[in-house]
C-alpha cells in the first residue's frame, strides 16, 4: 500500500506538503520515526528554514543514516534538497551526502533579488519519470536563497543570474528546489508521479 | 496573502484554524499577516499551512524580531510590510494601519526602514503606499523607484491599483517583483485571469 513519509525536519512547509498529498488521496504522515519512514512506501524530506537548524534535528532524531540508506523513492524539497547534498553555504554546515554537489548562495545583482521568489519557467534538460505530462517551460514556484550548480545529476534547471538546479536526480533520491506543493497544475503532476514510482 | 489587519489595533493574533482551512485547499503560494508577535506566534501560523507570514506593526515594536524570525525559519518565507506615505517632503513609516483611529506615525523614514528590515534578514518587502491606497489611480510609481533603489530583496507595490494599465505601468517602470491588489478582485472589476493574458501579451513574464 502506498503511503508517503514526510520527514518532520522542523521547517515550515510541511503542513501544505501533507494537504497536497491529502488532495491527491495519497495517505501521508509527518513523522520523525525511524521505523515508519523505513516501512513507508515512498518518502520525502521537506524543508523550509535554515539549514543548520535542519541538519540539527536530524541528526538529533538518529535519521540521518535511516535516510542514507533508504531505498525506496525520496523526494527533497527545497531545503530538504540541501540537506540531500554534501553541503551548505549557509553557515558552511555539512549535510547528508548522498547526492554530490554543495548549496552556493545565490548572487545579488540589480535586477536579481535574492530570495529568489515567485513562478519561474522550469526547463526539462533530460526526461525523469517526475517530469511525466509536464510541459518544458511548464511553471514552478520557488522561494529559495541557496541553490545547487547545474551538474551532471540535474534534470532539470530554472534561471536566477545563471541557470541553477531545479530537479535532480541520483539513483532513488530525487529532489526539487521549488515547492511542488505550492506549484497548482504541474506541481500536483510532479507529485502524482512520485507517488506512482515503484521502489 | 492574507491580512488580518485589525489583529494588531485589537491586540490579537491571527485566527490559526482559518490558516489551515485554507492552506489545505489551497495549490499556490499562501502569506499571513496579522499581529504575529513572536516567533511560537510565526511557528504555529507556519505549521497550519502558511508558507510565508509577514510582519508590520509588530515589527516596527520590537525590530529584533525579524532577526529571531529570521534565524529560525530562513529570510525566505519572512516578508515585512511597511506602511508608508509622504509627509515633510520625506516618505514616513507609519503603524496600527489597520484601525485608523490608532494609526499613527513610526517616527521613521521609510528608506532607513527597508535598508534596516533586510539587514535583520527579511526576505521580502511589500511596500504599500498609502497616498494611494483605496484610490485605484494607480500604484506610486515615485515611491517604489526610491524604495527599489534600497531593496535588494523582492519588493511588492501595494496600493492604487483600479485598471489592468496600473498593472503594466508598475512593471515596466519600476522593476517590482509583484503587484498586490485586493479591493479590484474582490469586486470583479479586473478578473485574474484577463489580467495575467493582458500582461503576458505586454511580454511581462507571467504563468497563465
Amino acid at each position: 500500500m502506498k503511503r508517503v513519509a514526510i520527514i518532520d525536519s522542523g521547517g515550515a512547509n510541511i503542513a501544505s506538503l501533507q494537504y497536497a498529498f491529502s488532495r491527491l488521496g495519497v495517505a501521508n504522515e509527518l513523522t520523525s520515526d525511524a521505523t515508519t519512514i523505513r516501512e513507508s512506501s515512498h518518502v520525502v524530506l521537506p524543508g523550509v528554514g535554515a539549514a543548520e537548524n535542519a541538519m540539527q534535528r536530524l541528526t538529533d532524531a538518529r535519521l540521518t543514516d535511516v535516510i542514507r540508506a533508504l531505498r525506496q523513492p525520496v523526494l527533497g524539497v527545497c531545503l530538504g534538497m540541501q540537506l540531500l547534498c554534501e553541503g551548505s553555504e549557509e553557515a558552511d554546515v555539512e549535510c547528508l551526502g548522498i547526492v554530490p554537489g554543495i548549496a552556493r548562495r545565490l548572487p545579488i545583482e540589480p535586477g536579481f533579488p535574492v530570495p529568489n521568489m515567485g513562478w519561474c519557467a522550469t526547463e526539462i534538460r533530460s526526461a525523469h519519470t517526475l517530469l511525466a505530462g509536464i510541459d518544458n517551460n511548464s511553471f514552478f514556484y520557488y522561494l529559495h536563497s541557496y541553490a545547487l550548480q547545474v551538474s551532471g545529476h540535474t534534470v532539470a534547471t530554472a534561471k536566477h543570474t545563471a541557470p541553477f538546479s531545479a530537479l535532480i536526480s541520483h539513483n532513488n533520491f530525487a529532489a526539487a528546489q521549488f515547492h511542488p506543493e505550492r506549484s497548482s497544475v504541474a506541481g500536483a503532476r510532479l507529485l502524482s508521479n512520485f507517488v506512482g514510482e515503484k521502489a | 496573502m492574507f491580512y488580518d489587519i485589525t489583529a494588531s489595533p485589537d491586540g490579537r493574533t491571527v485566527d490559526r484554524s482559518w490558516v489551515a482551512g485554507v492552506a489545505s485547499v489551497l495549490d499556490i503560494p499562501f502569506c499571513v499577516a496579522g499581529g504575529i508577535r513572536s516567533v511560537a506566534d510565526a511557528e504555529d501560523v507556519l505549521n497550519k499551512g502558511a508558507d510565508k507570514i509577514s510582519v508590520n506593526t509588530p515589527a516596527l515594536a520590537n525590530p529584533d524580531l525579524v532577526d529571531m524570525l529570521a534565524r529560525r525559519f530562513g529570510s525566505q518565507c519572512i516578508v515585512v510590510g511597511v506602511d508608508s506615505r509622504v509627509e515633510d517632503g520625506d516618505y514616513r513609516v507609519y503603524q496600527l494601519t489597520g484601525d485608523p483611529e490608532k494609526t499613527a506615525s513610526a517616527k521613521r523614514l521609510t528608506t532607513d526602514w527597508i535598508i534596516e528590515v533586510q539587514r535583520r534578514g527579511a526576505g521580502e518587502i511589500v511596500l504599500n503606499c498609502m497616498n494611494q491606497d483605496g484610490v485605484r489611480q494607480g500604484y506610486d510609481i515615485d515611491q517604489l523607484l526610491v524604495a527599489r533603489s534600497s531593496c535588494s530583496v523582492p519588493l511588492i507595490a501595494s496600493g492604487g491599483a483600479g485598471e489592468m494599465q496600473h498593472f503594466a505601468d508598475v512593471f515596466d517602470t519600476t522593476r517590482v517583483d509583484g503587484a498586490l491588489a485586493a479591493s479590484v478582485f474582490h469586486s470583479a472589476e479586473i478578473e485574474i485571469g484577463a489580467l495575467k493574458r493582458y500582461l503576458a501579451e505586454r511580454h511581462i513574464s507571467m504563468r497563465i
